[in-house]
C-alpha cells in the first residue's frame, strides 16, 4: 500500500499509467473533430480545389481537458484509492485469528468470515503462520500453525453453532505448541461472555498483541420465561422494542407469522436492556405457534421454539351442578380441580354439553356416571380428545358401572376402603412411577395415601393400561386409547375424601402431565418405547435460526438436556416418549470486557474507498465530453436541448408551488355566495344565475344570510374547497368534467359540501317519456354519493327555517332525494322526528327546476312564469321557503335537529304563561 | 421511373394544392410593374391609330377614312399600328441543386424560381402575350396561368431546352448555372439562330453567393454525385467566389453574343426586385 498523507492506494503500480498522460494529451490534440456534412450545390464549382493549409483543426483545451481529467480519473480509480486507511502494524510472529462461533455471531456471520480471512490473506502475504479457532465449544485439540492460506477454505466452511460460544477449557495446553515468534491475536467477539473467556484472554495477553473486533450490531436475544402463565423476555444491548413475531401453521397449514407482539417496558440493568414480552394470545391461536422470532433478527438466540410449556390447552371441567352451597365450595371436587388447572390452562366449566360446544382439548368429569351426551363424547374422544374422569362415591354406588362406557378398565362396582376404621391396613402410598410412561420423572412424595379405590376388574390388559398405582399395585390411574384419543380414569376422587393426593404439589404436576398429553400426534406417541433418558432431536435450529436437519444427531442425555444448548446439542425441538422440550440458544447474557487488549473501532476500520466515486466522476466526464463533441460537430445548435435533459437527469425536481387562490372565488367564499355549475348552455346558466341571485335576495330579506353575487364554477378549472353549496343543473349536453375534478367534486362533498343536482325534468318526468336521468346517471357516477332515499317526512330539511312538507320549484309534486338514513335509526319515542345521520347529506337530487323559480332579473321581476295566476306566486312562494330551507340546512347542518325539544319548551312556556298573570 | 396516369394525376392534385397561395403572390409581384406598351412600332393590324396615309391601289373603298379625306382632295386610308401578340417560353431548371436553400428563412431557388417564372408568366398574359413553358404550346388568356401554375409545380422530367425553341420566341431561362454549363452555349446557338431573343437569370442562394463555411466539411452534391472534402473550409472561399465570378462573366458574355441578358438574384433579396429587372429587359427587347 502507497500512503500519500491520508490517501492510501492498494494498487499503487496502476498509477504508473499516468505517464502515458502526455502521450494522451499529445494524440487527442492531433485528432480533429469529425468534418460537418453539408450538402452544397455549388459542389462542382469547388472541383479540384485544394485546402490552403491542409493542418488539422485542433481540439479545443477544454474538450481536451476534459478526456484527460476522465482518463485520470480511471487510473486513479483502478488504483485502488482508499481514504485513511488503517494500517497495519506489521507484526512477524504468528497469527491466531479467535472467532467466537456460536449464535451471537450469526447475524453478521459472513462480515466475520471477511475480517478473518483479510487477516488471514494479510498473514500469507507476510509469511506468518496462522491458526484458527472456532469458539464453538467442538474442538479441544491443540492449535496447530499452518501458513495461512490454507486455513482460508475452513474458515469459508464455518458456520455459526446455535448454542452459544465456547473454548476450550483449558487454554494453555491448547496453546502448547506455538511456532516461534511473538502471538499476535486477532479475536472476532460476538459481545457476549462466557465461560473461560477471561482465562484465554489472559493467556493470550501473555503470549503477545491481542486485538478484538467487537460486533458491528446490537445483540437481542429472546428466551421463554418461566412461570405459570408462560412469557418472554427479550434481552437486548440496546434499547430497540423489537417486535416478537409468533410463526405457526395457520388454518390452512402455511407457516406464517400468526401475531406479533410489542414488548413492555424496559428495565435497564449491567448495560443490558430486558423487556418482558407477554404472550397474550387466544388458545387456539397460542396453540398453532411453533415458535417465537424477533422481527428482523436472524439467529438462533432470537429463537424460542414453542414447546408445551407454551402450549395452553383449553380443559372442559364438569363437575356436579347441585354442589354450589357456599360451605359446601371448597370440598368440592372441581374446585380442586380447578385450583390445579387454572395457572396452565384456559377452563371451561358448565354441562357436558356446553363444554363439548366449546371444542375443548381435555374434558375432566369429576364422579360423573350415566352421562346424556355419551355419543357425542365418545366421537369427541375418538377424534382426539383427552378424557379424565375421576371417581367418586357416586361411581362407586352406581350399580350398572360394568355397563358404563368410556372408561378405561372395567371397575369393580363398590370400591374398596383402606386404611378406614374398620379395614385393616394402612392406606397405601404411591408406587414410583414407570420411567416410560407420562408421569416419568416425578417422584410420589411419602405423605401421600390412598384411604379408598375404586377397584378395576382384573384383566389382561389392566397392567398395560396402569399409569399409576398404589404400593400394592393395584391401579391407581389407568388410560386406554380410543380412536386418536384417550380416556383416563382416576381411581380415587379429585377431593381429599378418598385420598390427600389432590391436597400434594404432585397432583398439580400430574394433571399438567396428563393434559400435555392431550392431542398429540400419532407420531409423537411412537417414541414412547424408546428408552427413556434421552431425548430425540426433532427439529432443530443452525446458527441463523433457520430450522436444520435433525437426522445425524445422536440423542441427548436426560441430564445433558438440563445444561441448555451446546454441542452436539444444537437449540431445537427434543423429544422423549410423550413430553416435549425445546431448547432454546437465546437468554440472558452479560457483556465481555477485555481488559489488556486492543479493541478495534469497527465504524473506521476499513477505511473509505474512493473508487466507486472516481469510477462516478470519469463517468459524468465522458457524458460532459460527449456533450461537447456533439456540440462541436452541430456546431451548437442542439447543444441547449441536450443540456437541458442532462440538467433535468441531474436536478431534483422542483417544488410544487402552492396555487394562488382566484381572488373570484376568494370573493365567493367571503360572502358566502351560492355558486352554480357552468353547463355550458348559455340559457341554463343565465338560469342559474338569475335563479341563485333570486334566492340570495330572499336570503338577505328574510335570513341572517347574506349570499353576494352567486358564482359559476368552472368544475375543471376552479378550486371548491371554498364553497359550501353547488347547484348544478343537469342537462343532456353537459361533457363530463375530468377525473382530476372529479377528485375535488369527492373532496368538496366530504368535506363538508353539498350538491343540489337539478334535473328540471319535473315537467315530463314519471311519464315514461325521456327525462334526464341518463345525463344525471352519467354525470353523478364517479361521484362518492351515499345511498338515496326520498326526503323522509320528518327530515331537518323540512324544518330548518320554514315548517315546509313539499319541495316545489317551478314544477311540483316530484319526489326530492338525499341521503338514505341509517337502517338503525328507528324512530325514536316521543320525538317528532328522527335523530338522523349527524351530518348533511352530501346530495340533494330533485327534478323541480328551483333555479326558474327563484330567478329574478336585474329589475327583480321573475323571470319565468310559474303555474297560473294566485297559486303560481304560491308555488313560487314554497320554492323560496325550500331554498331558504336548504341553505339553512347546508350552513348549520343539523342544528335544527333540537328542535326535538320544542313541545317540551312550549309546554313549559304554556305552564308560565298560566302562571304568570 | 415510369408514372401511371393515376400516379400522375394524384400527384397533380396534391401539387396543385398550393396554387391559389402561388397565383397570389404572383399576382401580388405582377401588380407592381405596370405594363409598358406593346406596339410594335409600325403599321399593322391593330387597336391604336398609328398614322394616316394617301390610300394606293388596293386600298378597298371601305378602309378610306371618310372623314380625314372630306379635308383635301386625297383619299386618306386611317393605318392601325401593328400589335401582334408576342409569344414567349419560359425555362426553369429542374435540377436536383434548385431545391437547396442554406436556411429556413428562406425560399429554396426553386421555389423562388417558380415564384419569378409564374408572376412573370401572369405579368405577360396580362399584357395579351402568348405565354407557355418551353416545350409546351404558348396561349394567350387568364386560363393560361392556371396551367402555367400547374406546369410548373408538377415535377416533369426536364426537357432540352434547345430542342424546345421556336423562330421568333422570347426565351426566359431561369437557372442557378452552377453544373456543367456546356447545355447554354449550344441553347444560345440555337437560339440566335432561330431569331430567338431571351434572359439568362441565374439564382443563387446566399450560402452559395457568400460561401459562409469554415472548418472541415465534407460537402455533397444534393442527389448524390460529386463530392468534395475539405479540413478547411474557409480557405476555400476565395477560390470558390473567384469561380462563381468567372463563371458569372463567362454566362454574361455568351448572352451577350447571341443577343441575350443575363442577370442574378440571390433568394434572400426581394422578388420584386429581380422581376422589375426581367419585365425591363423583356420590355427593350420587344421594343
Amino acid at each position: 500500500m502507497l500512503l500519500l498523507g491520508p490517501l492510501g492506494f492498494a494498487s499503487p503500480w496502476v498509477l504508473g499509467a499516468l505517464v502515458a498522460l502526455p502521450v494522451l494529451w499529445v494524440i487527442l490534440r492531433a485528432m480533429p473533430p469529425a468534418p460537418k456534412r453539408i450538402v452544397f450545390p455549388g459542389v462542382a464549382l469547388l472541383a479540384g480545389l485544394v485546402d490552403r493549409s491542409p493542418v488539422a483543426r485542433r481540439t479545443p483545451w477544454w474538450l481536451l481537458l476534459l478526456r484527460l481529467a476522465a482518463i485520470a480519473a480511471l487510473i486513479l480509480a483502478f488504483a485502488g484509492p482508499i481514504w485513511k486507511p488503517v494500517v497495519q502494524v506489521p507484526a512477524d510472529g504468528p497469527l491466531l485469528v479467535v472467532m467466537d462461533a456460536g449464535y451471537a455471531a450469526a447475524p453478521d456471520w459472513s462480515a466475520r468470515q471477511a475480517r478473518a480471512d483479510r487477516a488471514l490473506v494479510e498473514a500469507a502475504a507476510d509469511g506468518r503462520p496462522a491458526a484458527l479457532l472456532l469458539a464453538n465449544g467442538q474442538s479441544d485439540a491443540v492449535l496447530t500453525f499452518q501458513p495461512a492460506d490454507s486455513l482460508r477454505a475452513g474458515l469459508r466452511g464455518a458456520q455459526p453453532a446455535a448454542w452459544g460460544s465456547a473454548l476450550p477449557n483449558d487454554p494453555q495446553a491448547a496453546l502448547a505448541a506455538p511456532p516461534e515468534g511473538q502471538l499476535s491475536t486477532l479475536w472476532l467477539a460476538d459481545g457476549t461472555d462466557y465461560a473461560n473467556r477471561a482465562a484465554w484472554l489472559q493467556a493470550l495477553s501473555d503470549r503477545g498483541p491481542v486485538t478484538v473486533v467487537p460486533p458491528a450490531r446490537p445483540l437481542r436475544t429472546l428466551s421463554l420465561a418461566e412461570d405459570e402463565t408462560p412469557s418472554l423476555t427479550l434481552h437486548a444491548t440496546d434499547d430497540a422494542a423489537l417486535q416478537v413475531e409468533a410463526i405457526g401453521p395457520d388454518p390452512q397449514g402455511v407457516e406464517r407469522a400468526l401475531a406479533t407482539l410489542t414488548p413492555g417496558d424496559p428495565i435497564s440493568q449491567d448495560g443490558l436492556t430486558v423487556r418482558p414480552v407477554a404472550i397474550d394470545l387466544p388458545p387456539e391461536l397460542r396453540n398453532r405457534i411453533a415458535r417465537f422470532q424477533i422481527r428482523g433478527e436472524r439467529h438462533a438466540g432470537a429463537v424460542v421454539l414453542a414447546d408445551d410449556r407454551v402450549r395452553r390447552r383449553k380443559v372442559g371441567l364438569v363437575g356436579d351442578p347441585a354442589d354450589q352451597a357456599e360451605g359446601q365450595r371448597l370440598l368440592a371436587q372441581t374446585h380442586y380441580l380447578r385450583q390445579a388447572l387454572a395457572p396452565t390452562t384456559d377452563l371451561v366449566e358448565g354441562a357436558l354439553g356446553d363444554v363439548l360446544d366449546a371444542a375443548p382439548d381435555v374434558i375432566v368429569l369429576a364422579d360423573q356416571v350415566q352421562l346424556a351426551e355419551n355419543a357425542e363424547l365418545a366421537e369427541w374422544v375418538q377424534q382426539g380428545g383427552l378424557l379424565i374422569r375421576f371417581a367418586g362415591p357416586r361411581m362407586a354406588a352406581f350399580d350398572r358401572l360394568m355397563e358404563e362406557p368410556l372408561l378405561p378398565v372395567a371397575p369393580r362396582q363398590g370400591g374398596r376402603d383402606i386404611g378406614g376404621a374398620l379395614s385393616w391396613g394402612d392406606p397405601r402410598g404411591l408406587a414410583p412411577f414407570a420411567t416410560d410412561g407420562p408421569f416419568a420423572g416425578l417422584t410420589p412424595p411419602d405423605e401421600v395415601t390412598v384411604r379408598a379405590q375404586l377397584m378395576a376388574q382384573p384383566s389382561p390388559q389392566l397392567s398395560e393400561r396402569t399409569i399409576a398405582a398404589l404400593s400394592d399395585g393395584t391401579p391407581l390411574i389407568t388410560r386406554d386409547r380410543m380412536g386418536q384419543g384417550q380416556v383416563v380414569l382416576v381411581h380415587v376422587t379429585a377431593n381429599a375424601e378418598w385420598s390427600n393426593l389432590p391436597l400434594s404439589g404432585l397432583f398439580v404436576q400430574m394433571m399438567e402431565r396428563l393434559v400435555a398429553t392431550a392431542r398429540l400426534s400419532p407420531a409423537e406417541e411412537a417414541a414412547e418405547d424408546r428408552e427413556q433418558p434421552f431425548w430425540t432431536p426433532q427439529t432443530v435450529l443452525d446458527g441463523s435460526g433457520h430450522a436444520a436437519d435433525p437426522t445425524d444427531l445422536m440423542p441427548v442425555a436426560a441430564e445433558e438436556m438440563a445444561q441448555g444448548p451446546g454441542p452436539g446439542r444444537p437449540a431445537g425441538i427434543y423429544v422423549a416418549g410423550e413430553r416435549r422440550q425445546a431448547l432454546n440458544a437465546g437468554g440472558p447474557f452479560s457483556l465481555a470486557d477485555w481488559p489488556g487488549a486492543t479493541v478495534e473501532d469497527v465504524r473506521t476500520a476499513p477505511g473509505r474507498d474512493l473508487k466507486g466515486l472516481l469510477l462516478a466522476l470519469a463517468a459524468l466526464l465522458l457524458a460532459l465530453d460527449a456533450l461537447g463533441s456533439s456540440m462541436l460537430a452541430r456546431g451548437g445548435r442542439r447543444i441547449g436541448t441536450a443540456a437541458v435533459i442532462l440538467l433535468l437527469a441531474v436536478l431534483p425536481a422542483p417544488r410544487v408551488q402552492a396555487q394562488d387562490i382566484d381572488a373570484d372565488l376568494a370573493r365567493a367564499a367571503d360572502e358566502v355566495a351560492l355558486a352554480y355549475v357552468i353547463t355550458g348552455d348559455s340559457r341554463v346558466d343565465e338560469a342559474s344565475e338569475q335563479g341563485l341571485w333570486g334566492l340570495s335576495q330572499a336570503l338577505r330579506q328574510r335570513t341572517s344570510v347574506e349570499p353576494g353575487r352567486p358564482i359559476g364554477i368552472d368544475l375543471d378549472e376552479d378550486d371548491l374547497s371554498l364553497l359550501t353549496f353547488l347547484y348544478w343543473p343537469v342537462t343532456e349536453s353537459q361533457p363530463a368534467p375530468g377525473p382530476q375534478a372529479y377528485l375535488r367534486l369527492n373532496d368538496f362533498l366530504r368535506s363538508g359540501g353539498m350538491i343540489l343536482f337539478d334535473t328540471r325534468d319535473g315537467d315530463v318526468t314519471g311519464v315514461g317519456g325521456p327525462d334526464m336521468s341518463g345525463a344525471l346517471r352519467r354525470l353523478a357516477a364517479p361521484l362518492d354519493i351515499p345511498p338515496l332515499a326520498p326526503v323522509p317526512e320528518d327530515h331537518v330539511l323540512t324544518r330548518t327555517f320554514y315548517l315546509l312538507s313539499d319541495f316545489p320549484g317551478r314544477w311540483q309534486g316530484n319526489p326530492v332525494w338525499l341521503e338514505a338514513p341509517p337502517l338503525a335509526a328507528e324512530t325514536s319515542t316521543g320525538a317528532p322526528f328522527r335523530q338522523l345521520n349527524d351530518g348533511v347529506s352530501p346530495v340533494v337530487i330533485g327534478g323541480n327546476s328551483w333555479a326558474e323559480a327563484w330567478a329574478v332579473d336585474d329589475n327583480g321581476y321573475p323571470v319565468f312564469p310559474i303555474g297560473s295566476g294566485w297559486e303560481g306566486e304560491q308555488q313560487r312562494e314554497m320554492a323560496y321557503r325550500f331554498g331558504i330551507n336548504l341553505i339553512m340546512y347546508v350552513l348549520t347542518g343539523n342544528y335544527k335537529s333540537d328542535q326535538v325539544h320544542v313541545p317540551a319548551l312550549l309546554d313549559r312556556l304554556r305552564i308560565e304563561e298560566v302562571l304568570a298573570p | 421511373m415510369s408514372l401511371s396516369p393515376v400516379d400522375l394525376r394524384a400527384r397533380a392534385e396534391a401539387a396543385s394544392g398550393h396554387l391559389p397561395g402561388l397565383i397570389l403572390s404572383a399576382e401580388r409581384l405582377a401588380s407592381m410593374v405596370a405594363p409598358g406598351a406593346h406596339g410594335l412600332r409600325r403599321a399593322g393590324p391593330g387597336e391604336d391609330f398609328w398614322q394616316y396615309r394617301p390610300a394606293s391601289e388596293g386600298d378597298t373603298a371601305r378602309s378610306i377614312d371618310w372623314r380625314r379625306s372630306a379635308r383635301s382632295d386625297v383619299q386618306f386610308v386611317r393605318d392601325r399600328e401593328a400589335q401582334t401578340a408576342q409569344a414567349a417560353g419560359i425555362w426553369l431548371s429542374r435540377d436536383a441543386g434548385m431545391d437547396f436553400t442554406g436556411g429556413p428563412d428562406r425560399p429554396t431557388k426553386a421555389e423562388r424560381g417558380r415564384l419569378l417564372a409564374l408572376a412573370l408568366g401572369m405579368l405577360m398574359l396580362r399584357g395579351g402575350e402568348k405565354v407557355a413553358l418551353l416545350g409546351q404550346p404558348p396561349r394567350a388568356g387568364r386560363l393560361q396561368a392556371e396551367r402555367l401554375a400547374e406546369g410548373l409545380v408538377t415535377r416533369a422530367d426536364d426537357t432540352d431546352p434547345a430542342a424546345a425553341l421556336r423562330p421568333q420566341m422570347r426565351v426566359v431561362v431561369i437557372s442557378d448555372f452552377l453544373s456543367d454549363p456546356a447545355w447554354v452555349q449550344t441553347l444560345l446557338a440555337r437560339a440566335a439562330g432561330l431569331g430567338s431573343m431571351g434572359v439568362l437569370l441565374q439564382i443563387l442562394d446566399p450560402d452559395e453567393a457568400t460561401f459562409p463555411y469554415a472548418g472541415a466539411v465534407e460537402f455533397r452534391a444534393p442527389g448524390g454525385g460529386p463530392r468534395h472534402d475539405s479540413r478547411d473550409a474557409e480557405g476555400l472561399r476565395n477560390a470558390y467566389l473567384q469561380r462563381l465570378a468567372d463563371r458569372r462573366d463567362w454566362l454574361s458574355a455568351q448572352a451577350r453574343q447571341a443577343g441575350w441578358q443575363f442577370g442574378g438574384h440571390v433568394t434572400n433579396a426581394p422578388a420584386s426586385e429581380v422581376l422589375g429587372w426581367l419585365w425591363q429587359a423583356l420590355g427593350q427587347g420587344a421594343r
